[in-house]
């Protein structure tokens, strides 16, 4: 059944958003925009200096840019949760736990965001230049790597919102909770990780696996020393890491979801 | 809230970072701002976010979207007055809860400059309530636009994504290169955050600073009520 009703489900959410046009065009140009204002500000930065954190405006700009593809996706997808508060708020998550379908995908369906393409695209657009850009020593391998790096980042970003969103089933209005390391992640990924303080720097990079989702994969394909003395092999990791975030993910959803009690009558 | 304000400081501390960053690859010192100066930047930009309510919620177009604004216009006030007015108290919550906290958060953990003269304080205060206005003053025209979008999320999001870039909570609107510089001082949305910023930093003449945010809070009523009354005559209802 599931087959025949998730591409239903996906249909329906796109159609109803096309039917305001103008208002999407601007949605979606605004995502574009969004992404851009990101650039702007690393541009901005960079007519004042030459390296941040020992890394040139076009390494800079290969991070921010690996990590905005990986954002895009993750909040095309899982960027719904955002609603989980409302859901367990008003007591419709009764509704989805009732029908015969798993709860992510269900959750996940309920409002595909077409314009998060709008940021996609222009993360990808500034990847093909900052590619261009950089000096890399290209093989079969980091070929491989530059395709996996955005797919295995939007798990990572994907696996963090499923938990930072868990929170909601103890601490209803947790959401800025959430936004904190969903949002925040986004921002924090896009600069290379030695610029932050070390707090916030195990946090972000490591509790939540933040530094995988480009930082090291541009190390490895930029054959560059980790600043921080990671070794090399760490850049090939991301898949794996991003295997492990879902994994704990997943743990983390169900666990939550059998903490769920209604909202009572 | 407290989750709000774990937000706030989170994204302070992540601005903080790069800038801090950025400045020691400039030997310490970007256009005025010193390691000091760009943290103070940092936390009074957190606390005015919230103070000024540069995001706000959108809510007067869902009601024009709905139709429920039908009951905010027969009302015998002035919508607009009525609105700035619950702006303005809420403000003096928000100075509390939001415009306190990360400056206090940044004056104890960071290097912060405080004001050199004592007068520095009422002006800035009054510069972050003349803020206050003017963005109250973009988000009422915002709002309006539904009479004539009836969907005006694409619009509000462009704000949303826009303000923080153009009013300078990004990145000091004295780092930009100087042509975009002083096309966005020609506008009124460094009034909104950078201004009162400026003037607790002491950059630039305060009574300057402080007229121009003037002009433009006056400039931004009038068109806000210019527009209100061609949109109430644009208002149609749907059904009894």
């Amino acid at each position: 059944m599931a087959e025949t009703i998730y591409p239903r489900l996906i249909g329906a959410r796109l159609k109803s958003q096309m039917s305001y046009r103008v208002s999407f065009a601007m949605d979606f140009l605004t995502q574009v925009l969004a992404q851009g204002y990101e650039l702007i500000v690393i541009l901005i930065l960079f007519t004042r200096i030459d390296a941040l954190g020992g890394f040139s405006q076009n390494e800079v700009l290969l991070m921010y840019a690996f990590a905005g593809a990986a954002f895009g996706v993750a909040d095309l997808f899982a960027g719904q949760l955002d609603h989980l508060p409302t859901y367990i708020r008003t007591g419709s998550f009764d509704v989805l736990l009732m029908r015969p379908l798993r709860l992510l995908p269900q959750i996940m369906c309920s409002d595909i965001r077409l314009r998060r393409i709008g940021r996609i695209t222009g993360a990808l657009a500034v990847m093909g230049y900052a590619l261009a850009h950089v000096d890399v020593a290209w093989s079969p391998a980091k070929v491989l790597l530059t395709v996996l790096t955005p797919i295995a980042g939007a798990v990572i970003y994907s696996a963090v919102w499923v938990v930072a969103c868990s929170i909601c089933f103890w601490i209803v209005e947790g959401r800025e909770f959430a936004n904190a390391v969903t949002y925040g992640s986004n921002a924090f990924t896009s600069y290379p990780i030695n610029v932050y303080s070390r707090p916030l720097r195990w946090v972000m990079a490591f509790i939540v696996p933040g530094a995988f989702v480009a930082y090291y994969p541009s190390l490895a394909l930029l054959e560059k020393q980790d600043p921080i003395g990671l070794p090399g092999w760490v850049g090939w990791t991301s898949p794996l890491v991003a295997a492990l975030a879902a994994g704990v993910a997943a743990l983390v959803w169900r666990f939550a979801v059998r903490h769920y009690r209604g909202t009572g009558s | 809230m407290l989750a709000g304000m774990t937000t706030n400081v989170v994204f302070g501390l992540l601005r903080v970072a790069v800038l801090v960053a950025a400045l020691k690859a400039a030997d310490g010192e970007i256009a005025d701002y010193d390691v000091a100066a760009a943290n103070t930047y940092v936390w009074i930009g957190q606390g005015l976010l919230g103070f000024v309510l540069l995001w706000g919620t959108n809510e007067l177009a869902e009601r024009v979207r709905s139709g429920d604004v039908v009951v905010d216009l027969y009302r015998p006030w002035n919508l607009q007055g009525a609105l700035l007015a619950e702006d303005v108290g809420r403000s003096g919550y928000a100075f509390l809860t939001r415009l306190a906290p990360p400056m206090v958060f940044g004056m104890v953990l960071f290097p912060f400059q405080f004001p050199q003269n004592a007068f520095q304080w009422p002006l800035f205060a009054l510069s972050a309530l003349i803020a206050l206005v003017i963005s109250f003053g973009f988000r009422f025209l915002i709002d309006l636009s539904s009479f004539w979008l009836l969907d005006n999320r694409g619009l509000y999001g462009f704000w949303n994504i826009s303000s923080g870039l153009l009013c300078g909570l990004t990145v000091p609107i004295s780092f930009f290169p100087e042509w975009a510089r002083e096309v966005l001082w020609l506008t009124p949305f460094p009034a909104i955050l950078q201004a009162p910023i400026d003037v607790f930093l002491g950059h630039g003449d305060p009574a300057k600073i402080l007229a121009l945010q003037a002009f433009w809070a006056v400039v931004i009523i009038a068109i806000g009520h210019f527009t209100l009354n061609r949109a109430v005559r644009k208002v149609v209802l749907q059904g009894g």
